[in-house]
């Protein structure tokens, strides 16, 4: 597994080689095609941030640029997702699902139960989430919680681009209606990708790191922080065994209850704001099954609640880093009734 | 080093991605003195512990390195002198090394042996080969393994030999496709690999099903094989364990593989959290399932072994040395079988699983070695 490529290009890969793989694998969105028959680098974006460019030469006639109208677009990926075909659609930021809610909640999100199990809704969405790219208040939001509350969707969050690319192939293999959050800060991430096709299973998390001190859970790029905070500890003699989600439904129960038993201290970091979010949901997981092995207190270090500032120095102190980590983990490891 | 009675213990390199270890434990103390394999610290590397042993014999003047800390490879790690050098002479080495492991891996430590591919019955093989000119040995890997499989032996190797490693079809990267799945189609693979390379003969070393992948190739053409070399070899009984061989294949989480993985060891400490994760990688990727089953298929029928290597070894009729390597702890094939390698030097080795050349990789390359000297 020696060449390593970014988070990007692993989305991109999984893309190219599914729709490779079956034909009907098609991809939708905003500027999927921006600028087509422009010379050099304006030809075919690929999207705001360029994930899918390449595909739509590549591909004739299955990368398809759409009208900005969220409702439109996204109810087509899903009505062509129930007529036989695997749509990638693209809604490019998660901050737009409001106005397509309807179509992926109520509508993707329930064929296959109200048509007693007769129907399939093979499709994905992917979008763009996460502060730091100074995109202010309506560009910059962490959405997952409120998929992850509706039965029939899966919410997937790739934090490392071997995941991107698994997670990705598995999305569009998948039957039932898949979100894929994307961060925009890990894009440029590189890391080790095997050329080949590989799926990762959902519901499966990932032990990124192994401690016997106090269990961090994370997830998308909160992993990274929580990884650089584990190194902080270790050097000061806290093993932190650091947990990353990958997929938040299905959600896997088992490893986060397995190591919180052996630690029997929790802190959840999520880049979310902090109500009805996953790190409640995970501090709720832990309360009630695994209340026997908890020595201290669960604790959280998510965003404020509050919307994403457009001010630098205030967005900076917005999202989560390590520090705040290093602080909650020593607070739990510390702690005595 | 200021004195040449000085010895540096440094730091293994196990594996060709290996860049650091870390010492879970110092097994001899400073003071202690030391001989020959004696067994001096317990390592981690991110893929597998292993335990080093002295390559010089003397006391430990100074442990240099640090448990638990990131030491880059080849770096000293402790000294070895004898009682009469100056603790000051000793001082002074050890804060040169000390500032060694502390600046880090340099930046262009990567390296290794590059990997190449063959084109080899319509498959795309890769290999990877290091070391001097010379005799050229090929270590051929198991079920389930890949050419990483032999990241403790061939760097050592590599000292003396042309080392090559390959990824039978369905390994590692390459092709997945391995159509009936024979032990003669693996055994075309291996030596399309030797053309490939470009030599006539080599030494063959093969591990498990790999073993009897270098006999099979052993018969097609005995000229081109100089010594071979089995390690817990298939088709010398009836017996295998049936359990895990299916467990291997299949085991779709960490959770389900980790316990069957550690099977192959005797001491099952050794698999790391890498290791699993590095063979469910492998096992997800597209075609290996169904490459896995159909090799199941060559390895058994029902729940006893298919593969028959002990008249494939008589066909050879002693024209090629056969030397047969087994740990005593094996729970995949049981040891006892090599007393059924008609005509082969044996060596059975102790604290070993299926997996000798990762739990006790000198005394398998003492092995090989031996082998390859005896050979001519």
């Amino acid at each position: 597994m020696a060449r390593t490529i970014t988070y990007r290009e692993a989305i991109n890969e999984a893309l190219a080689q599914e729709m490779e793989r079956d034909e009907t694998v098609i991809v939708m969105g905003e500027d999927n095609a921006g600028g087509e028959g422009s010379p050099g680098e304006m030809d075919a974006w690929g999207g705001v941030l360029g994930v899918t460019k390449g595909l739509y030469h590549r591909f004739p006639g299955r990368v398809l640029d759409t009208p900005i109208s969220e409702s439109a677009f996204i109810g087509a990926a899903i009505g062509a997702a129930t007529a036989g075909m695997r749509p990638v659609a693209e809604l490019m930021f998660v901050d737009f699902m409001g106005v397509c809610f309807d179509q992926i909640y109520n509508q993707a999100a329930k064929f296959r139960y109200m048509f007693g199990g007769k129907a399939v809704t093979p499709v994905v969405i992917r979008t763009m989430y996460g502060a730091g790219l100074r995109a202010a208040a309506q560009h910059s939001q962490c959405l997952y919680p409120l998929f992850t509350h509706v039965p029939g969707l899966k919410v997937v969050l790739p934090a490392t681009p071997y995941d991107a690319k698994g997670l990705m192939t598995q999305a569009i293999r998948d039957n039932d209606p898949v979100m894929f959050f994307e961060h925009k800060a890990l894009y440029d991430l590189a890391g080790p990708v095997p050329e080949e096709s590989y799926a990762l299973p959902f519901g499966e998390a990932n032990v990124m790191r192994e401690g016997g001190d106090v269990t961090i859970v994370a997830l998308g790029r909160m992993v990274h922080t929580s990884l650089e905070a584990a190194r902080q500890l270790a050097a000061a003699g806290v093993e932190c065994e650091v947990i990353d989600l990958r997929t938040t439904s299905p959600l896997d129960e088992d490893t986060v209850l397995e190591s919180v038993e052996g630690t029997g201290r929790l802190v959840v970091v999520d880049e979310a704001n902090p109500r009805c979010s996953v790190a409640t949901d995970i501090s709720a997981l832990v309360a009630q099954k695994a209340f026997g092995s908890l020595r201290a207190p669960v604790e959280m270090v998510t965003a404020p609640h509050t919307p994403v500032p457009f001010s630098n120095a205030l967005e900076d102190i917005y999202i989560p880093d390590a520090q705040r980590i290093v602080n909650a983990v020593k607070l739990v490891a510390e702690w005595t009734r | 080093m200021t004195d040449e009675r000085i010895l540096a213990v440094t730091m293994p390199k196990w594996g060709l991605s290996m860049q650091v270890g870390k010492i879970t434990v110092w097994i001899a103390g400073e003071g202690d003195d030391v001989s020959v394999g004696d067994d001096l610290a317990d390592i981690e590397t991110e893929k597998i512990a292993g335990t080093l042993e002295a390559a010089d014999a003397g006391t430990l003047r100074r442990i240099i390195a640090r448990v638990g800390e990131d030491v880059p490879v080849s770096s000293t790690i402790a000294l070895i002198a004898p009682p009469d050098v100056s603790d000051d002479d000793l001082d002074a080495a050890a804060a040169e090394a000390r500032a060694v492991i502390d600046a880090g891996v340099p930046e262009e430590a990567v390296g290794g042996p590059a990997v190449e591919t063959a084109e080899v019955g319509g498959r795309k093989i890769s290999y990877a080969g290091t070391g001097q000119d010379g005799d050229v040995v090929l270590l051929i890997h198991g079920y389930g393994g890949d050419r990483n499989s032999w990241l403790f032996l061939q760097e050592p190797m590599a000292a003396r030999y042309r080392v090559y490693a390959l990824d039978l079809p369905g390994h590692g990267t390459s092709s997945k496709d391995v159509g009936d799945g024979s032990v003669g189609m693996l055994a075309d693979t291996v030596l399309g690999v030797l053309n490939a390379i470009g030599v006539q003969r080599a030494h063959l070393v093969g591990h498990s099903l790999g073993g009897a992948v270098a006999i099979a190739a052993t018969a097609r053409d005995p000229l081109r094989v100089s010594s071979l070399t089995l390690i817990a070899p298939s088709g010398f009984g009836q017996e295998i364990n049936a359990s895990y061989l299916r467990g291997f294949a299949g085991a779709q989480t960490r959770r389900e593989l980790k316990p069957v993985v550690g099977q192959l060891f005797a001491d099952e400490s050794l698999v790391t959290r890498q290791l699993v994760d590095d063979l469910l990688a492998y096992k997800r990727l597209d075609g290996v399932d169904a490459a896995l089953h159909t090799l199941l298929g060559t390895l058994m029928d029902g729940d006893t072994q298919r593969t028959d290597s002990a008249a494939a070894i008589a066909a050879i009729g002693g024209a090629v040395p056969v030397t047969v390597v087994w740990g005593k702890a094996d729970r995949v094939i049981p040891p006892a079988q090599a007393e059924s390698v008609a005509g082969a030097v044996r060596h059975l080795v102790d604290d070993a699983g299926h997996m000798p050349h990762m739990e006790r990789p000198a005394e398998v390359q003492a092995a090989i070695e031996e082998a390859i000297t005896r050979a001519g």
